[in-house]
């Protein structure tokens, strides 16, 4: 019932100057309960414009959003999101960025606590609960941005680039994280991402975009995420399938990047 | 030098002088020799080099005071207190002998009658050449050339030693024989009992120098001053009697008369010859002063001048060091009544006279104007309350207020009791409440403030979001906030009257600007991803607003009251030089009328730490507040 629609959505951006951009077009796709889907594409192919359409920030000029079979108008608790630098609160401590949602609902205090020291303890952030978050390292801040928005018990979890500002090992660390939230929660999580490993890695699912006009490209339906959760990930990348539609990938999303050059030289 | 440390207060300046040159040199030496050993960074412009150096610290207070104790002549003081009252003696010759030196080469560099024919030689040829011009017809250009020709001879008349008539001889050598009388009394140092017995009494009775009005007194102390003060009196009238002489011979004043009744049968008919009538007029009254002298006729009252000038200078021996070393940048003057310091001995306190003079301030029974600079007074709550409670409540209270009866007496009504508490009229007890000049001055700065935080934040936060708000306000604050404070200050005190309420609203109107433009740079600059955060974290539009705009603006709006303090506290100053009765601008602006420079450099200094005091609030509550700010 709680499945996320998306039909024929047309996104057109009228600039200052008065030239119009197609950022996206007829984009129609059906996200199950408890689906993990990671979205694909060379920049400009509109990967932000659709996140931004499904958390409410954008209205589409064309075509239709649903969520629990209600149409998506404005952002919404249900759909909460992680951004690619945290956007944290910087004045406020880890323990009060994390129950802001709480606050805003204006749910009781001692309940309140109580679900931040949990998911403080699910995010591996115990006892930072009064440390100000600009003193945390970027793995912790993501944590942190995880944390404010699993605790509001969203439908859908919309995460914009979420690993892209993170030394490799700590991403990989964060995956693991990812993977085990959504195993034990079983959200629907929809992951942007540039990284074509993070992608298969982070996707049940896996939607290619082309740019010019943003379009769905080419759906995938990968094992990878399902093995993550009982492999090492280091494992799991060195397996043959994996490789093969990374450089599948790769290759196509090269061959996007050309066709755009080429278009503009 | 046995006069040194007739007071405790020079004993003290004393030893203070002496003890901030040893720490000066002390400091200085430490500084070098850690400067020598600390040579293993060889970076020119690291900064790091410009840390710590507390040595250098001292060396600069030091040096400070050291300047502001040898400029006030506070040193001079403590160690010579005499100096000043033998100068004043010595300053009564000068200035009786001006009149006669200022004709001769000494201090200027022409003698006075070379430069008169200098003056009137280049009149004279403008005179002639004018006389034949145009505007008159032939007959008249020849008279009045005739005309500028004879004042031309009249004047070569005062040059030639023939003319010189005896009576004037006689004079200026009288002149000279008296100034060489006078020269000699100075030299030879002598002085009657009379003098001796005057100069022991004022010893015992007259105040030190700076120990009361007039600054210097008058009376002189030493031998050495009374010998200067006893000539004096002579040489005013010797020079009173010099000005008097005028090169003046029977012929000349003739030839005076006859040039007067010519050039007044010019006639004022036609208005060029009237107009060239009046010129020449001017010019004859110039020639006729006759202070022109032939050469060589001055000669022996110069040679007098020059060694009385150098007896003089003998005389005074200690005192020339003295003067020139120990009271720089300025001198003791005479004047018609009492001897006064002139250049910063006058406009620079000395530092002790400026404590004493603080203390008597500082005391809340003193003040200035009655008015404390700050002290703790016992007010009625019932005053504050009738201040705070607006009097038109009383009005809506149903009934009639009550009028007086027949035998005087008032009744009271409910209308009536609820109009004396409205008005402060009831009796109460008292509480404590800080007052006085610095007082006020911090009030009216805290109030307009606050009041310009309170309109300022929220409209620049609007401003900051709303395109209605940011045009709709936008040219109404650029157009007030680029005048400076002050010009709208004589329109803003017409209004709202000189006291509080004008200055107040005046640095309302400065914060409030200020306040605007902080808040909505922080509107605008709060991260689009955060307002998004929170939005999905479900916050509504207050919400967001009160817990992400608001937060994020806070370094900014902080920034901005730190401003704001700064150009409210200025222009406060300032509206009070304008225009009140207290306030520490106020004390400044007497001051400055009565020319006290103790208490205008009191005013400084005290507006110096305030505003330092102000400073360092701000930077606290900044480093409490936001210890994130930029951290984001």
């Amino acid at each position: 019932m709680s499945d996320l629609i998306a039909e024929h959505i047309d996104m057109t951006f009228t600039m200052p100057s008065g030239e119009q951009v197609h950022a996206l077009k007829d984009v129609s796709f059906t996200l199950k309960e408890g689906e993990l889907l990671s979205v694909l594409g060379p920049s400009g192919c509109g990967k932000t414009t659709l996140l931004n359409l499904i958390a409410g920030f954008l209205r589409p000029t064309g075509g239709r959003l649903e969520l629990n079979g209600a149409e998506v108008d404005g952002p919404g608790v249900e759909r909460g999101m992680v951004f690619q630098q945290g956007a944290l609160f910087e004045w406020l401590t880890v323990a009060e960025n994390v129950d802001f949602g709480l606050r805003m609902k204006k749910s009781p205090k001692a309940e309140n606590q109580r679900k931040v020291e949990e998911w403080l303890d699910i995010v591996g952030l115990q006892g930072f609960g009064d440390t100000p978050t600009y003193q945390l390292s970027g793995g912790m801040q993501q944590r942190v941005a995880l944390a404010r928005c699993l605790i509001n018990d969203p439908d859908v979890i919309l995460m914009d680039e979420p690993l892209g500002a993170l030394d490799a090992l700590t991403r990989e660390k964060m995956q693991s994280l990812v993977l085990k939230i959504w195993k034990e929660t079983g959200k629907t999580i929809m992951i942007i991402t540039h990284s074509v490993e993070e992608a298969l890695l982070l996707g049940e699912r896996l939607f290619v975009m082309a740019p010019r006009p943003g379009r769905l490209h080419k759906e995938y339906n990968l094992p990878f995420a399902e093995w993550g959760l009982t492999q090492d990930l280091r494992d799991v990348k060195k397996h043959d399938e994996f490789s093969r539609v990374r450089e599948e990938i790769l290759g196509m999303i090269w061959n996007m990047e050309e066709e755009i050059m080429g278009k503009t030289a | 030098m046995s006069d040194i440390f007739q007071s405790p207060r020079g004993i003290f300046i004393a030893a203070l002088f002496i003890a901030l040159i040893c720490t000066l040199i002390w400091a200085t030496i430490y500084g070098r020799r850690l400067a020598r050993t600390e040579v293993t960074d060889l970076v020119f412009g690291n900064p790091m080099k410009a840390m710590g150096g507390y040595h250098w610290v001292v060396s600069g207070v030091a040096t400070v005071l050291l300047l502001w104790l040898y400029f006030s002549w506070d040193a001079a003081r403590a160690f010579f207190p005499n100096a000043a009252n033998e100068l004043c003696q010595v300053a009564k010759v000068e200035s009786a002998v001006i009149p006669m030196r200022s004709a001769f080469p000494f201090e200027e560099r022409l003698l006075r009658g070379t430069n008169l024919l200098n003056r009137d030689s280049t009149q004279l040829e403008i005179l002639r050449k004018r006389a034949q011009s145009d505007v008159f017809d032939d007959a008249k250009k020849a008279e009045l050339g005739a005309l500028v020709e004879r004042l031309t001879v009249l004047q070569t008349t005062l040059a030639t030693p023939e003319s010189l008539s005896p009576d004037t001889k006689a004079a200026l050598d009288d002149i000279a024989a008296r100034i060489d009388a006078a020269t000699a009394k100075l030299d030879a140092a002598e002085l009657s009992s009379d003098a001796l017995a005057a100069v022991k009494e004022a010893q015992e009775t007259q105040a030190g120098w700076g120990a009361a009005s007039p600054e210097v007194p008058d009376a002189p102390v030493t031998e050495r001053g009374a010998i200067f003060a006893s000539i004096a009196p002579e040489l005013t009238q010797i020079a009173d009697d010099y000005v008097a002489v005028r090169n003046t011979s029977p012929a000349f004043l003739a030839e005076v008369e006859s040039l007067e009744s010519a050039i007044k049968a010019l006639g004022k008919e036609d208005k060029p010859v009237d107009d060239f009538r009046k010129q020449l007029n001017k010019m004859l009254k110039r020639i006729d002063d006759g202070a022109v002298f032939p050469p060589g006729a001055l000669d022996s009252v110069e040679q007098s001048l020059a060694n009385l000038h150098s007896v003089q200078l003998a005389q005074k021996g200690s005192l020339n060091w003295i003067d020139s070393l120990a009271m720089p940048g300025g001198k003791i003057l005479s004047g018609n009544t009492a001897c006064s310091e002139q250049g910063s001995g006058r406009w620079l306190p000395k530092p002790s006279d400026t404590v004493a003079t603080f203390l008597r301030l500082a005391d809340p029974d003193i003040g200035f104007k009655n008015i404390p600079l700050l002290s703790i007074k016992q007010k009625p709550v019932a005053e504050m309350a009738g201040f705070v409670i607006p009097d038109w409540i009383a009005d809506f209270v149903p009934g009639e207020y009550p009028r007086h009866q027949a035998d005087g007496t008032i009744g009271e009504n409910l209308k009536s009791k609820v109009l004396n508490i409205a008005t402060g009229n009831f009796p109460s007890f008292s509480v404590p409440v800080p007052t006085g000049h610095v007082w006020d001055s911090i009030m009216r700065v805290i109030t307009g403030l606050f009041l310009g935080i309170l309109f300022g934040v929220p409209l620049g936060l609007l401003m900051g979001l709303s395109r209605l708000a940011k045009g709709f306000f936008d040219p109404l604050i650029e157009l007030y906030r680029p005048v400076p404070p002050l010009a709208w200050a004589p329109l803003i005190l017409t209004i709202f009257g000189i006291q509080d309420d004008g200055k107040i609203f005046l640095l309302f109107m400065v914060a409030f600007a200020i306040m605007v433009i902080s808040a909505r740079t922080g509107a605008t600059g709060t991260q689009l991803s955060k307002i998004h955060a929170a939005h999905s974290l479900g916050a509504s539009r207050w919400q967001i607003l009160r817990n992400v705009i608001l937060p994020n603006s806070l370094p900014e709006i902080l920034t901005g009251i730190r401003i704001s303090i700064g150009v409210c506290w200025g222009t406060l100053v300032a509206a009070e030089m304008l225009a009140g009765t207290t306030g520490v601008g106020f004390v400044e602006n007497v001051a400055r009328k009565q020319s006290d420079y103790e208490i205008i450099w009191i005013t400084i200094i005290i507006l110096g730490l305030l505003g330092l005091m102000f400073d360092l609030i701000m930077r606290w509550v900044i480093d409490k507040t936001i210890p994130w700010r930029g951290k984001g």
